[in-house]
């Protein structure tokens, strides 16, 4: 019993399920598969650079979800040269 | 009075779906609800079986549908309970012979004389899906404790919303305690975490169901078997008891399993 217990709590395959589960919901209920995702991805480093030096490397689109509402979150990090003032 | 229009359905195959229909219809029905239970599974006709009907068929859905017999003559008698009927599906035909028109329809048709109309639905988001959710005014949805299943009723809580209806009500089937005791089964809070929708019943594993199933009598008749313990209790939370969920309760909190520990510690003893 103890020995079920501490083994749930490091946590069994319902816990790999859990996580799988809610990783593929939220790119079924946008409708979006990681390479549309991708897709995206690029075309907004497109569309960015051209108004501002971004570092296209390090930029990161992911989906969240919490409950409810789901959320494209974009992590788009400027390239880092500091504009000296004139 | 007018009765209300439950759908049962899934997504996934296979969950459970026309055990879940015959035993809450033959739940209601025994105490003492009006009830009739729909297959709306045309070319794949099972309710009948499940009920212990398939002897007794003479017309079925889309023999009303088409004209060819009266809605009353459609519907099947149980052998057990008198206010609980079954209407078959056509065995021959596929889903288009039905429209979700035709479902609204008889299901109008039967809601003065009966208190629930139970619609078994068939698996997948087709049209026989949409035959099925078209006249619910309750749906309910049907999954096991395992990513796929969880995954389709994802999808069809979706639909349901898209077609406006009210938020589904989740029956967790097949559940193993003893799988979720180990960490090694999806357990109801870790289900309803990812579906966001209400819970109206856990229904455990149970060997009974099958014998019930080789028998065509509902396990909600077996006054023993946990199963059927567990589509009672959903038939009565149908009727708007709000009787306490199971295996939450046992299954809640680190201080709960502490005490079932020292419980079952001192009974070993």
């Amino acid at each position: 019993m103890i020995i079920d217990w501490l083994r749930a709590r490091r946590g069994g395959s319902a816990k790999t399920a859990k996580k799988r589960l809610q990783f593929v919901l939220v790119n079924d209920r946008a409708g979006l598969s990681p390479a549309k995702i991708e897709a995206m991805k690029d075309d907004l480093i497109a569309a960015i650079s051209r108004h501002v030096d971004i570092d296209s490397k390090r930029v990161e689109i992911s989906l969240t979800n919490d409950r409810k509402k789901q959320r494209l979150v974009a992590d788009i990090p400027l390239a880092t040269r500091r504009q000296r003032a004139h | 009075m007018s009765a209300t229009v439950v759908t049962v359905t899934s997504g996934k195959g296979g969950v459970g779906k026309t055990t879940a229909t015959a035993n809450l219809g033959t739940a209601l029905a025994e105490i003492g609800q009006r009830v009739v239970c729909i297959d709306a599974d045309i070319g794949l006709r099972n309710l009948d079986v499940v009920m212990g009907l398939e002897n007794r068929i003479v017309y079925d859905l889309v023999d009303v549908i088409e004209g060819r017999c009266k809605l009353r003559q459609a519907m099947i008698k149980d052998k057990r309970l008198s206010d609980l009927y079954m209407i078959p599906a056509a065995q021959t035909r596929d889903k288009t012979a039905v429209s979700p028109e035709d479902m609204v329809r008889i299901a109008d048709d039967l809601r003065p004389k009966h208190d629930w109309v139970l619609i078994d639905s068939p698996a997948g988001i087709e049209r026989g899906f949409r035959n099925a959710l078209a006249p619910a005014d309750i749906v309910l949805i049907v999954t096991n404790p395992e990513v796929s299943a969880v995954r389709d009723a994802d999808r069809i809580i979706g639909m349901t919303e898209a077609e406006e209806k009210d938020e589904p009500k989740l029956i967790l089937n097949r559940v193993k305690p003893e799988m979720v005791r180990r960490g090694e089964m999806l357990r109801a809070e870790d289900v309803l975490d990812i579906l966001a929708i209400e819970l109206i019943g856990v229904v455990p594993e149970d060997e009974s169901v099958l014998k019930a199933s080789n028998q065509g009598v509902p396990v909600a008749l077996n006054g023993r078997s946990k199963a059927g313990r567990a589509y009672r209790a959903i038939a009565l939370r149908l009727m708007g008891d709000e009787l306490p969920i199971e295996e939450l309760e046992a299954e809640g909190g680190l201080f709960n399993r502490l005490t079932r520990m020292v419980k079952a510690g001192g009974q070993a003893a």
